[in-house]
Formats: C-alpha cells, structure tokens, sequence
C-alpha cells in the first residue's frame, strides 16, 4: 500500500514548520512519527498534498522538571516517556501508559504530541493527560497559547488545535500519590476496547475513560463520589453513567458499559483508593 | 529528492519520491531479506534497526531517515559468522517458514540491547509487535533467553 503523492517539506526550526502550515493551510498536515498519519495515508483515508516534518527538531524532544509541574516536548517518543527518570518520579501514570501502547517498535516512532494531536478516542495517552488535569501549549503565528487538557478534545480525531498551530508542550502537575491505567485488551499489541486512567494528585482523584465515547472523557459522577466520600467499589459503579458507548466488533455498548465499570474499580484500587 | 541512507555500514545515496516507504527503498536496494507481511504496522515481518531501535519499515518514509543508519538482517553476520541472535535462533529452532524470522531477529537484538537482562515474560512482551504463524513462539523465546544470556557474559 503506497500513500498518495504527496510534497514533503523538512522543517528546520519550529517557525519554518509554523510558516509552511500558514503557507499550505489545509492541505499541509504535520509529520511527528507519522505511526498515525502515515497508517491513515497508506489506506488512502488521508490524502494531504503536503506534509510538514517535525521530526527533526530535537528542541521539542524533552522532559523538563518545572517547579509544580513537568513538562513534555511534542516530540517526545513514547518510548522515552516510559523510560524517562523525572516522568517515573513525578508522573508515573504516563510513563505506564506510555508502556501499554502497540509495541516496541510503535514506541520507538509515535511521539506524544502526535497521540494527543490525532485525538483518536481509543488512544491512551489523552485518558492520561485528561485525568491529570494536563495543559497543553500550541504555537501558531501569534505566539503560544496554553490550553487546558478538558478543553483540547473536541471530537473524533478533531480538537481545538488551528490548523496553522504545532503543539510544543504537555504540562502535567507534580505531586501523584497513587494511580492506575486499566487497558482492556484482547490481544497486547492491541488499542484498547476500554481503558481507564486514575490520577491521585495533590489530594484531588483524576479518573478519564478511553473508547467509551467520540472523546476520552473524565468520570465525574465517579470522582464527585469519590470526593463526597463513597467507597471506590461504590464510584467505580457510577463510572457507565450518562455514556453511549458505540458497538464494535470487539464489544457491545453494554458490555463497554460494564468494563468500564469493572476497570475502574480495579483503577481506583491499584491507585490506593 | 535526495537521500543518503547508511544500510549496514555503506553509504547509499539515491533520489525517491517522498512516498517511498522504507521496507520498499532497502528492498529496491537489493536487501531483500526485509520482508512485507501485512503492510499495516502489525506483524512486524519488516522490522528494522533505525540508529539501533527496531522500528516497522513499512511505516516509515525513506525520507525521513535521511542521514540516519539502518541495519537490517543482513548487516547482522560478521562474514561466515552469524550474530548470537542467528545462532540461537538456528540451535533452537526458532522458526520454521522464516518469514517472519528477519523481523524476529531485528526485534530481538534491539530488546535485548536495551535490556540484556530479561526474563521470559518480557521476552514474550518485547516481541509482542511481531507475529508468527509457525512456530508458536516457543523455541524462539527460548532462542531470545539463550542470545541474551550470550550478551550478559558478553558474547555480543
Ligand atoms: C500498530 C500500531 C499500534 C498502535 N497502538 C496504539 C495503542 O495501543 N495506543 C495508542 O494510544 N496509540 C497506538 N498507536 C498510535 C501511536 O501511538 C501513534 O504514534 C500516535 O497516535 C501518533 O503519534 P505520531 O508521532 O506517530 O504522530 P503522526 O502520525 O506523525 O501524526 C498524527 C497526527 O497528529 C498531527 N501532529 C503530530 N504532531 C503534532 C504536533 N506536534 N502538533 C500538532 N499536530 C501534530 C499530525 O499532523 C497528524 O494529523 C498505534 C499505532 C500503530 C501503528
Ligand atoms: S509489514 Fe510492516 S508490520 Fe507487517
Ligand atoms: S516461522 Fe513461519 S511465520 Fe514465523
């Protein structure tokens, strides 16, 4: 399978790739490690005329330990999110979540920008992010502009991201004190068929659901439960309120109903709830 | 446009549309020990070291590994003598067909190289992203275990 023609631009500095997505609009899409992107090309369900590499700037492959928070560069591969020492000390669900995703080789590629970026609802790095109540920083002509993770997923693989806009920067806060990422898979290299993300963070319980709807989205009745002093068996049975889950192949609305009851109490559990 | 690629410690440069996809640049290069299973980033038949990381080369653009190095399962043996992984491999039986065995091979030397220190649960977990219709996996976790131990005492 071979994607469509396409012109290839190299970006060398963040504001040559800010200046060609300006340049080409909505013909142009950014190439991070292109596990997402290219997949979608080689099928022909994405025909973009030009494609931006990012791939290059290394100035966007960090972790930086800040003073509340840490901060992530778009570029960081998912395989450096797991292994990276700050991020298992002070964010340890990402660095799990990071672990569970395809498989070494997918990890050796996909970069964290472009996992939250693609906004695919069955992805484990947005459920992560969103339960840590992250916040993500977008460069575009105007300078940066900080976006706070529960506003980024706008819907399936959509967000509020301008098309002229890179996103350089995940920012999660320190301080966890316990957490959990539940994937439900039939096979290990698989996405998930529901996943759960639970944050205990500075006295405050994170809980987001994965492939239960066209965004992750966080649990509230099951942190209001938590919050107000229920048992975690209790929330967790809150975590089905208010979805409608799609049906799958892999499973029926009712059954991602159940799982993502059943996963979230083992989340809240494994967190120390 | 333009590319140099190091496979296997030699220099190429040739010109490619940006939509070559890498398994088929190293296949037209002659290296036709890379193969395509599914084309879709899930059997990991074309696995490849990039820069010493396994990666799936039916899902990488030529393009971008311009400058950069490649190793595929020929630039493994030194001459007549196989690498450890292909040793073990043989002496265990770990395969059958072979056609996924080049993609096996790469995969394992670059998890063993990030960790020579595994046991046969992150063995079977390191492979997770290459498929084998074959074998059944046995003999060739058991071939993995036996490489990684060669690299431990320092056979690598
Ligand atoms: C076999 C396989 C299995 C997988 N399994 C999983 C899994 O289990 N769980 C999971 O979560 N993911 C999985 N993935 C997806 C993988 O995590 C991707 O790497 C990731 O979703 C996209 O990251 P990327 O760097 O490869 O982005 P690309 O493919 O390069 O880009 C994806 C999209 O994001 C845009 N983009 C990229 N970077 C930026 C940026 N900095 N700013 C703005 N836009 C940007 C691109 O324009 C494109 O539209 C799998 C992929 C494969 C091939
Ligand atoms: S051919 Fe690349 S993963 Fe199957
Ligand atoms: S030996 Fe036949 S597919 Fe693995």
């Amino acid at each position: 399978m071979i994607p469509v023609a396409f012109d290839y631009v190299r970006a060398e500095s963040l504001d040559e790739a800010i200046a060609a997505l300006s340049e080409h609009g909505d013909e142009a899409k950014l190439l991070a490690g292109g596990h997402s992107l290219l997949p979608l090309m080689k099928l022909r369900l994405g025909t973009p005329s030009v494609l931006v590499d990012i791939g290059r700037l290394s100035e966007l492959s960090f972790v930086r330990d800040e003073d509340t928070y840490i901060a992530i560069g778009a570029l960081t591969r998912h395989h450096d999110v797991q292994h990276d020492t700050i991020v298992l000390r002070e964010a340890p669900l990402l660095a799990a979540v990071a672990g569970r995703i395809g498989d070494p080789q997918v990890r050796h590629r996909g970069t964290i920008g472009g996992s939250l970026a693609h906004a695919d609802p069955a992805s484990d790095l947005p459920g992560a992010v969103l339960a840590l109540d992250g916040t993500l920083v977008a460069r575009g002509p105007a300078g940066d502009r900080e976006i706070p993770a529960s506003e980024f997923f706008k819907g399936f693989l959509e967000t509020t991201l301008a098309p002229s806009e890179v996103l350089v920067e995940i920012r999660v806060p320190k301080g966890t004190t316990g957490h959990s990422y539940q994937k439900f898979v039939r096979r290990s290299q698989d996405w998930a068929i529901v996943g759960v993300a639970v944050a205990r963070v500075n006295g405050h319980v994170g809980v987001s659901l994965v492939n239960v709807a066209s965004t992750p989205v966080r649990a509230t009745a099951v942190e209001q439960a938590l919050a107000s002093g229920a048992s975690a068996a209790d929330a967790a049975e809150q975590a089905a309120e208010g979805l409608e889950p799609t049906g799958d192949a892999n499973a029926t609305p009712e059954f991602r109903r159940h799982l993502a009851r059943v996963l979230t109490r083992r989340g809240l559990v494994e967190a120390g709830l | 446009m333009k590319v140099e690629v190091g496979v296997n410690g030699v220099a190429y440069e040739r010109d490619v549309e940006p939509r070559t996809l890498l398994v088929y640049f190293l296949r037209k290069l002659g290296l036709t020990g890379t193969n395509v299973g599914c084309d879709t980033t899930s059997c990991g038949a074309c696995t490849v070291l990039l820069d010493g990381e396994s990666v799936k080369s039916c899902t990488v653009l030529a393009v971008q590994v311009d400058g950069r190095s490649i190793t595929t399962i020929e630039g493994l043996a030194d001459g007549e003598e196989l690498h450890p992984m292909q040793r073990a491999f043989r002496e265990h039986h770990g395969l059958q067909c072979g056609y996924c065995t080049p993609g096996m091979v790469m995969a394992a030397v670059s998890l063993v190289a990030e960790n020579p220190d595994l046991d046969e649960h992150q063995v079977r977990e390191g492979l997770e992203g290459n498929l084998c219709r074959c074998t059944g996996y046995h003999n060739i976790v058991a071939a993995v275990l036996d490489a990684a131990q060669s690299s431990r005492e320092g056979a690598w």
